[in-house]
């Protein structure tokens, strides 16, 4: 595998994360991720074949409580930090086209 | 009236009635007046609210009413823990202006206390970084040598503690963001074990990674906020319940000495430290053996790559936590967005700064398709080799002792154009976070700029009560933590 994280592949990563960036960041982002990732390889000196994952080191796995209903945070708190509303609601841009459904 | 008060004197003297919480309250804030505008330790303060609540304190005790364990006592926090006063930033552009709704867990544990809240101290932001550089809102500096950086990612509580602007302060540590600042400003900072204290109300990094801590001028103040913080919350579901492991009387464990303590070390991390910080931690371990202590040599085979796994874990976890910063439900819109697409992605790009982004960037690579076998699996199968090279020294010895971090404080900017040299000098913190334990830091020297050291004690899961033992056998030596920095 490849160390290096082409441009291309920084452009698909900033598009998976919602990150809009400018040509500038592409470029400095394509450098320096490519020599962390470089360094990153260095994991691949160990044999973790007869390893398990270690996901958090907790002896706790699914908690559960009993499904009682019970007070949530009312609207008018949930919506106090909202950059746009209407009414009880979220207000955001149109996301589903007249035509096409998509 | 001196400019330092430790928790343990100042709350006895309020409770006894011979000092008013308002009287500290207000000359603390005169200080923070004077001084923090050199020092930015502070991002917001809450000077009226602080008097509200130490006037609280006091007119409990004047009324012989029963009062908490921290009364009157003023305390800052992080600002990455969500208080409902004043704004909670993360030292984010994108959370610039939120107010949150509901209180941390630890905060309600301070203010059921009694508690003073000062205000929230600077960050890197979303605590990524090791500087307090990444702070998108302010710059803090070290307050013993002003052209330096005060450590992070709570550097911001650091520099509050030891300049005197509070008497304690909380942080969060995910990769070593409580006990590398704490080590940089000569102060005293404790990680607990993952699972010790509730989440909740923190703003989340690194879920399986982070861990809230008190950081203090000294091992028996950590211990009276330990405390206060440690035990079970259900809102929660990784804060660990009494059935796991009850929360022990820290300040009373305190009082009993430690005997026949055995403490592991690795000889080459203690080496391969600048020569100022190997000379003090050595000589650290010299006073220990004094102590009747007795050196264990382990060897620790996968610490070496701690780094590269944390860098993999701790951002592929961010990449997830930091997708609900969609500019939709609070936080920062841009107002150049145009569709619902450029609503996420202008309001990240413009909201995020480049280390937030690049950690973004980084952990989505390693879960992407493709990637994360190779990646992503690949360093929770280390993670679990490191867990290992903790459980076998724990065989052998109460403890491990190393550096917190391998140079004192480095300058500012130092290190800011090149993030993988930045990284990498978390090399003796990142451990601890994968493995889960407990770590404190403890002052243990100064080098010739007379920059503080810090001394790195690691023990089992679950065994702060004898890590602050340990602790305070060193600190009853020594006086390193009675050293303050001159702010003139």
């Amino acid at each position: 595998m490849s160390n290096q994280i082409n441009r291309q592949q920084v452009e698909r990563v900033a598009h998976l994360s919602r990150l809009d960036l400018t040509d500038q960041e592409l470029d400095l982002f394509s450098g320096q991720l490519s020599s962390i990732v470089e360094y990153i390889q260095k994991l691949n000196e160990l044999d973790t074949k007869n390893v398990e994952p270690l996901a958090h080191s907790l002896p706790v796995h699914n908690v559960f409580r009993p499904d009682t209903p019970r007070a949530s945070l009312p609207t008018e708190q949930a919506l106090a930090n909202a950059p746009d509303r209407v009414d009880d609601f979220y207000k955001v841009p149109q996301i589903l086209d007249d035509n096409s459904g998509a | 009236m001196t400019d330092h008060f430790t928790v343990f004197q100042l709350k006895q003297d309020i409770a006894a009635g011979r000092v008013k919480s308002r009287a500290i309250t207000q000359a603390i804030l005169d200080r923070i007046r004077r001084y923090d505008s050199a020092i930015g330790a502070y991002i917001n303060v809450f000077a009226d609210k602080a008097l509200e609540q130490a006037q609280a304190v006091d007119d409990k005790i004047t009324a012989g009413r029963p009062v908490g364990p921290l009364a009157g006592v003023p305390i800052a926090i992080k600002d990455n823990l969500c208080y409902t006063e004043g704004l909670t930033t993360c030292g984010s552009k994108i959370l610039g202006n939120f107010k949150p709704p509901y209180n941390a867990h630890v905060v309600e544990r301070l203010l059921a206390a009694d508690a003073v809240i000062l205000g929230k101290t600077n960050l890197d932001e979303f605590a990524m970084g090791s500087s307090t550089e990444n702070s998108g809102l302010q710059k803090t500096v070290n307050p013993w040598d002003k052209t330096r950086v005060p450590g992070g990612s709570s550097g911001g509580s650091a520099a509050a503690v030891a300049a005197g602007l509070c008497c304690a302060a909380l942080g969060s540590d995910t990769g070593g963001s409580i006990r590398q600042p704490a080590s940089f400003c000569g102060i005293v900072g404790l990680k607990p074990t993952y699972g010790r204290v509730s989440r909740y109300g923190l703003v989340a990094y690194g879920s399986s990674l982070d861990q809230i801590g008190p950081m203090t001028t000294c091992v028996k103040d950590a211990a009276i906020l330990l405390q206060v913080l440690a035990g079970h919350d259900e809102r929660d579901s990784t804060s660990v319940s009494s059935e796991i492991a009850a929360v022990p009387d820290y300040l009373n464990a305190l009082e009993q000495a430690v005997t026949g303590l055995k403490i592991a070390y690795v000889p080459q991390f203690i080496e391969h430290a600048e020569a100022p910080v190997r000379d003090a931690v050595k000589a650290a371990l010299e006073l220990y053996q004094s102590l009747g202590a007795s050196l264990v040599e382990v060897r620790m085979p996968h610490f070496d790559y701690a780094i590269a796994a944390y860098y993999v874990i701790a951002t592929a976890e961010a990449s997830s936590n930091l997708a609900r910063f969609d500019g939709c439900h609070y936080g920062y819109r841009s107002p150049s967005a145009r569709d619902y697409v450029e609503v996420y992605s202008k309001s990240r790009a413009e909201g995020f700064g480049a280390e937030v982004k690049r950690r973004i960037m980084l952990g989505t690579f390693a879960l992407s398709s493709g990637y994360y076998d190779a990646y992503y699996l690949k360093a929770l199968k280390v993670r679990n080799l490191i867990r290992k090279d903790f459980s076998e020294a724990f065989a052998k010895a109460d403890c491990l002792m190393m550096p917190v971090a391998p140079s004192t404080a480095f300058k500012i900017g130092e290190k800011t154009s090149d993030p993988l040299q930045m990284y990498l000098a978390d090399i003796y913190t990142i451990a601890v976070n994968l493995a889960g334990v407990p770590g404190i830091s403890i002052p243990c020297g100064f080098d010739s700029h007379r920059l503080p050291i810090g001394l790195q004690i690691i023990g089992p899961t679950f065994s702060e009560d004898k890590l602050l033992r340990i602790a305070a056998m060193f600190e009853s030596k020594t006086d390193y933590h009675l050293q303050k920095p001159d702010l003139k």
